[in-house]
């Protein structure tokens, strides 16, 4: 299947932008970032209703993306363009001064794509909640989407929003953890172990769906078509993905140590031999 | 002096709630979203009028803050309602973030600030939030005086595009201003011209200091009165219109003076007009029980105190 193909190509060229993003501004994170893409290359290129280029704020008639877990803006900014959001050649710019693609993603400097500033972790499922009741109010029967990491998910905020979806029956809302178990201190097992997180949510009374294969691009795409056919039935749905943090460095897997640091230049040279050019460096 | 009567007093609080009503009925866009304090923020009003558009969120702040930021996305006009305490220092991060530095078009609206709550005390006695909201960059401050000014002001909010504090209160208080005034944000309101002194007030205090004018006035002291309902963004050219035929000011207002009106007056005449001032305010301390008069003597916000800082300020010039 060509488009499959092409899919994939992407996951390895958007591996190159992260990994060249960090390096040449020596700060960012890879880690997560590296984690998550299938999931951002399977949301953009096959999963959401979206009109690239013509984004507004509003979004009315499109299905819409939150990033809760706003350090992993280097995989969100790639994958946006890459999809059209703003030019390819843009990504050169991540966190330098003057720059649309601040350290962590914001509205404020009018980057096409992002529609709420995340960083400061807990907030993003309380905002794709509101996103999703303001598509109920308006008829529309678009999907909101939303990405957590599960670190984050020891905010408070997380299970008041939690709650709140179950209870009012917000049911046109997918929510993603990526459930790669670290955090920058360590393992979430370690830090503050979540326990039983399939049970939590589904004591909160949510529809839980598990993806062991996070880093697999067709069951990504599988879980999703999975999770839409519980839309509209009076749940939130969340997708427990399992996923590597690093993934497709080697050194960068198995260990939490590059959550929050770049690759000097001869790591850098290290993890590009390892990712072949598919579309063309920015 | 000019006089200002009223025939009853009411609580600014439910100027808000009838704001919100008759908003309802104006804008299918405006939404209410309230942390189980319904009936406190006189929202029932609202909520039975448009249930499809007020959304209860439980004791739970910081989510109704987020939901909020997210509404807007698609059109709406959130006002979320809760205590002055719960609406800022406890959500802060959310609001700082999700709605203030993403320009999201939250109506921010804040019960029973200052003192004046009474009986539940410190816990529940915010004197920090005026100072906590008009950091944050792309806030806009408005604390209006009285019941028909929170009713305008809760009007005029909805069509500002942008993040807005509203701050009001419990108490019954003089509802002295016109039913069918204009409220302009960022607009000073003179209520009285005079030439010795500025009593610059907001929010519960401009009454008190028309009454502080008018035992002035029996004094000699022809003082000129500012209503400043919207502390950001501050009205700079009445303020030093009037400084600069008074050449000193009191601030009054029911906050800190760190952080409070005062502040911003201060700011404004170190880099304009350097003045003496005096500050009606709380110095640095926390509230307690009491009712909302016996609180407004014990730490200095009644007329008295208007009137006492006046005649220390005409001495400084």
């Amino acid at each position: 299947m060509p488009k499959m193909d092409e899919m994939k190509r992407l996951c390895t060229q958007v591996r190159r932008d992260i990994v060249r993003m960090v390096h040449a501004v020596n700060s960012g994170h890879p880690g997560g970032s590296l984690g998550c893409v299938e999931f951002f290359v399977a949301l953009y290129g096959d999963i959401l209703r979206h009109e690239p280029s013509k984004f507004n704020m509003d979004g009315k008639n499109e299905d819409l993306f939150f990033l809760s877990n706003g350090h992993i803006s280097p995989v969100y900014y790639s994958v946006l363009a890459h999809n059209g959001y703003f030019p390819v050649s843009e990504l050169n710019t991540f966190r330098k001064l003057n720059t649309r693609l601040q350290g962590h993603p914001t509205t404020h400097e009018g980057l096409p794509g992002i529609r709420i500033a995340s960083g400061s972790l807990g907030q993003g499922m309380s905002v794709a909640i509101g996103a999703a009741l303001s598509k109920k109010l308006n008829k529309e029967t678009n999907i909101v989407y939303s990405l957590h990491g599960d670190g984050e998910l020891q905010e408070g905020q997380i299970w008041e929003a939690a709650m709140y979806a179950a209870a009012k029956k917000v049911d046109n809302y997918i929510a993603t953890v990526d459930y790669n178990g670290r955090q920058i201190d360590g393992d979430v097992d370690k830090v503050l172990p979540l326990g039983n997180l399939k049970a939590k949510f589904e004591a909160f009374g949510w529809t839980v769906l598990e993806n062991p294969h996070g880093n697999d691009l067709e069951q990504v795409i599988a879980s999703f078509k999975l999770a839409q056919t519980h839309l509209g039935k009076g749940k939130p749905i969340v997708i427990l993905m399992k996923t590597e943090m690093g993934m497709g460095v080697d050194y960068m897997m198995g260990t939490h140590k590059w959550h929050g640091s770049a690759p000097n230049d001869e790591q850098l040279k290290k993890a590009l031999e390892q990712l072949p050019v598919t579309l063309g460096d920015y | 002096m000019k006089k200002y009567t009223y025939t009853e007093k009411k609580d600014t609080r439910s100027g808000f709630g009838a704001g919100l009503l008759e908003l309802g009925k104006q804008n299918n866009q405006v939404v209410a979203l309230c942390a189980d304090l319904t009936g406190s923020l006189k929202m029932d009003a609202f909520e039975k009028e448009f249930p499809d558009r007020f959304f209860q969120v439980g004791i739970a702040e910081a989510n109704m803050m987020g939901i909020a930021a997210g509404l807007t996305i698609g059109g709406k006009i959130p006002f979320t309602g809760t205590f002055a305490n719960f609406s800022t220092g406890r959500v802060y991060d959310q609001i700082r973030q999700s709605i203030a530095y993403s320009d999201k078009n939250v109506k921010i609206c804040a019960s029973h600030a200052g003192l004046t709550l009474g009986e539940d005390g410190a816990t529940h006695q915010i004197l920090e939030d005026i100072g906590l909201m008009k950091m944050l960059p792309n806030m806009v401050v408005i604390n209006p005086c009285d019941f028909n000014q929170t009713k305008a002001a809760t009007i005029a909010i909805a069509k500002h595009h942008g993040p807005v504090y509203l701050r009001f209160g419990r108490p019954s208080v003089p509802n002295f201003t016109a039913p069918d005034q204009t409220f302009e944000i960022g607009k000073a309101v003179m209520l009285n011209e005079g030439k010795d002194v500025s009593i610059i007030a907001t929010g519960h205090l401009v009454w008190k200091a028309l009454e502080a004018a008018e035992q002035l006035a029996e004094k000699g002291i022809n003082a000129e009165v500012i209503n400043i309902h919207t502390i950001k963004p501050l009205d700079e050219e009445a303020i030093l219109k009037s400084v600069s035929k008074t050449k000193c000011v009191v601030t009054a207002e029911e906050h800190q003076m760190n952080g409070g009106l005062g502040d911003s007056v201060a700011q404004l005449l170190a880099r304009k007009l350097p003045s003496p001032q005096e500050f009606v305010a709380v110095n640095d301390s926390f509230g307690e029980s009491g009712t909302p008069d016996e609180l407004m003597k014990k730490y200095g916000l009644d007329t008295v105190n208007i009137v006492a800082a006046v005649e220390k300020v005409i001495k400084r010039k």
